[in-house]
């Protein structure tokens, strides 16, 4: 660890200011984290000193351009093991590689009949790309249940893992209840049965080392701008074959080879789905926020994580009236927290937060299937990551008991 | 404490209606019904109408929401009853413009909203615009399929 937790903060300037009289705590990092100066500074370095188009030019900035442009696709490749560098293509976010891989790779394997299976935790992003599918091919959409505690349930999912499975497309972190999939098992069971392993990696970058060839996946889709990258910056990881065997998803600049008056051929897997001027800042940005994080180390961020989630969850079950979605042991826990206060609806509960400093998410989070599966509306949810402290989780357990009581009495 | 500028959006009225809201139920054999949805929260309001003489003679609504959206609902029941669909129209214009901060002076929107102009402080919350707006969205809708004849779904 070239780092030191407790300097952390001071690489985050955003979380050192006050608002509404209060001092911020930022506890919505599962809907985007904040940025350490040195993303800040990569990012303007490149438009200060390197800006060009990449690829294309014989100049110098060009080639600075190009150069850290091809130099994140290795900081991803080590980051998440994969074989080779070609295997991560850049997207926009988790949502596209989701969808391309629906568009592209699920059109070729998916025939009528088959079945697609996904779990009631997912996000949207990993449910309407395979609904559109599924009516395109006449396929059927599977959802595999959640025990009483919020977790996966294996055995339903050994159930509706078939012969007939041609995609399992699991998240492998909860973005509501903060649980972990066991990605590896499903993979394998997946397989077994002569299906393809996608993995939305959305939740699960930003916290814990994933390790693509040791899951045995076959996709992972996942963003930058959870994991201290920019917005706009995602990656697709497929395996080369199952890359190979896809169509570009977008024609024209940047991913041809030759262009003639009637056909044209394009370039290689990554770079035939890398239609248009790419996010170049974007994907260097990216790449500092992967240094940033390997500079942290991920055993570093885990345990820290941990720490919080196990000093705040006894704390929020102590309160009388507050529900918490998803398993109440810790060790069970990413930083995502999930709860409801009893007659207050969490949109009222996130406005009292904010004005008492605490940034929190109130809503459905993209997870309408898993709010009806709870038979509840809503959640608020505090998301923690690796730069938040104790005396954050001491702010919101204060914030929450002032917001109890101003609902209650109609003032404090 | 800056939970105590909640009071600017938590006025006791609105709690009051929040906690009890007026025409919250079911209409039997009502002219029209309308169901609107807050996309962003999962909000869900369904609105019933009853027409009589070219007035609205009865209403009630359901479906969940936040404090802000079943305050704003349950006043918005009680100022419309006996209005034609030019003056909720108007209603509905003035809110609108109250809620987002447009500028006009208080007692225009009381003379025009009645107790519904207690939620101008929701303007100071622009995060919670749509909660407010909901309810008057769906009047808005509802009467403007009544002057189609059709039932909103």
């Amino acid at each position: 660890m070239v780092k030191k937790m407790n300097e952390i903060c001071r690489d985050f300037p955003i979380l050192n200011q006050i608002v509404n009289d209060e001092r911020l705590v930022y506890l919505d990092n599962a809907a985007t984290s904040q940025k350490p100066k040195e993303v800040i500074d990569a990012v303007s370095n490149y438009f200060l000193r390197d800006n060009a188009n990449v690829h294309r030019g014989v100049h110098t900035l060009a080639e600075r351009a190009t150069e850290q442009f091809e130099q994140t696709r290795f900081k991803v490749k080590n980051l998440i093991n994969a074989k080779s560098e070609r295997e991560i293509v850049y997207t926009k976010g988790t949502t596209e590689g989701l969808n391309w891989v629906a568009v592209s790779f699920g059109t070729q394997v998916v025939k009528s009949g088959d079945e697609i299976v996904v779990s009631y935790m997912e996000h949207h992003s990993n449910i309407v790309p395979w609904q559109i599918l599924c009516e395109k091919t006449g396929a059927k959409l599977k959802y595999v249940k959640l025990t009483k505690n919020g977790e996966l349930d294996f055995e339903d999912a050994k159930e509706k893992i078939t012969a007939k499975t041609k995609i399992v497309s699991i998240a492998q972190a909860s973005n509501v209840m903060g649980v972990v999939n066991p990605i590896k098992e499903l993979a394998k069971l997946a397989h077994e049965n002569g299906a393809y392993m996608v993995v939305d990696g959305a939740q699960s970058l930003p916290h814990m080392k994933v390790d693509v060839q040791d899951l045995d996946v076959d996709f992972l889709a996942f963003s930058g701008h959870k994991m201290l990258g920019p917005t706009g910056i995602g990656i697709l990881f497929g395996k080369m074959e199952l890359l190979e065997r896809m169509s570009p998803l977008e024609y024209g600049g940047e991913m041809i080879d030759f262009v003639e008056l009637d056909h044209s051929t394009f370039k290689e897997v990554p770079w035939k789905f890398e239609g248009g001027t790419q996010n170049i800042a974007g994907v260097i940005g990216l790449g500092a926020a992967i240094d940033y994080l390997q500079d942290v180390g991920y055993e570093e961020i885990e345990k820290k994580e941990h720490e919080l989630v196990e000093y705040v969850l006894p704390k929020l079950l102590q309160i009388d009236g507050l529900t918490v979605y998803g398993p109440k042991e810790p060790d069970k826990h990413t930083g995502v927290i999930s709860f409801n206060l009893d007659g207050i609806h969490p949109h009222d509960v996130a406005t009292a937060l904010d004005m008492e400093g605490v940034a929190v998410r109130a809503g459905h989070h993209c997870a309408q299937p898993l709010m009806k599966y709870l038979k509840i509306p809503a959640t608020v949810r505090a998301s923690f990551y690796f730069y938040n402290t104790k005396a954050d989780a001491d702010q919101l357990i204060k914030a929450i008991l002032a917001t109890k009581e101003f609902f209650k009495h109609g003032t404090i | 404490m800056a939970l105590s500028r909640l009071d600017n959006l938590y006025r006791q009225m609105i709690l009051e209606h929040a906690d009890h809201p007026h025409h919250h139920g079911v209409l039997e054999n009502s002219d029209h019904q309308l169901e609107l949805r807050n996309p962003t929260c999962g909000d869900v309001l369904i609105l019933q109408l009853k027409m009589e003489d070219g007035k609205v003679s009865d209403i009630a609504f359901s479906g969940e929401g936040c404090t802000i959206s079943q305050a704003s609902a349950s006043m918005m029941t009680d100022e419309v009853i006996g209005k034609t669909p030019n003056e909720i129209e108007k209603m509905v214009v003035a809110f609108s413009d109250m809620v987002t901060g447009k500028a006009e002076t208080e007692e225009d929107y009381e003379e025009i909203l009645g107790d519904a102009s207690i939620l101008e402080g929701v303007a100071q919350f622009p995060a919670r615009i749509k909660c407010a707006t909901l309810a008057w969205k769906a009047i808005y809708q509802a009467l403007g399929e009544n002057n189609k004849g059709v039932d909103g779904q």
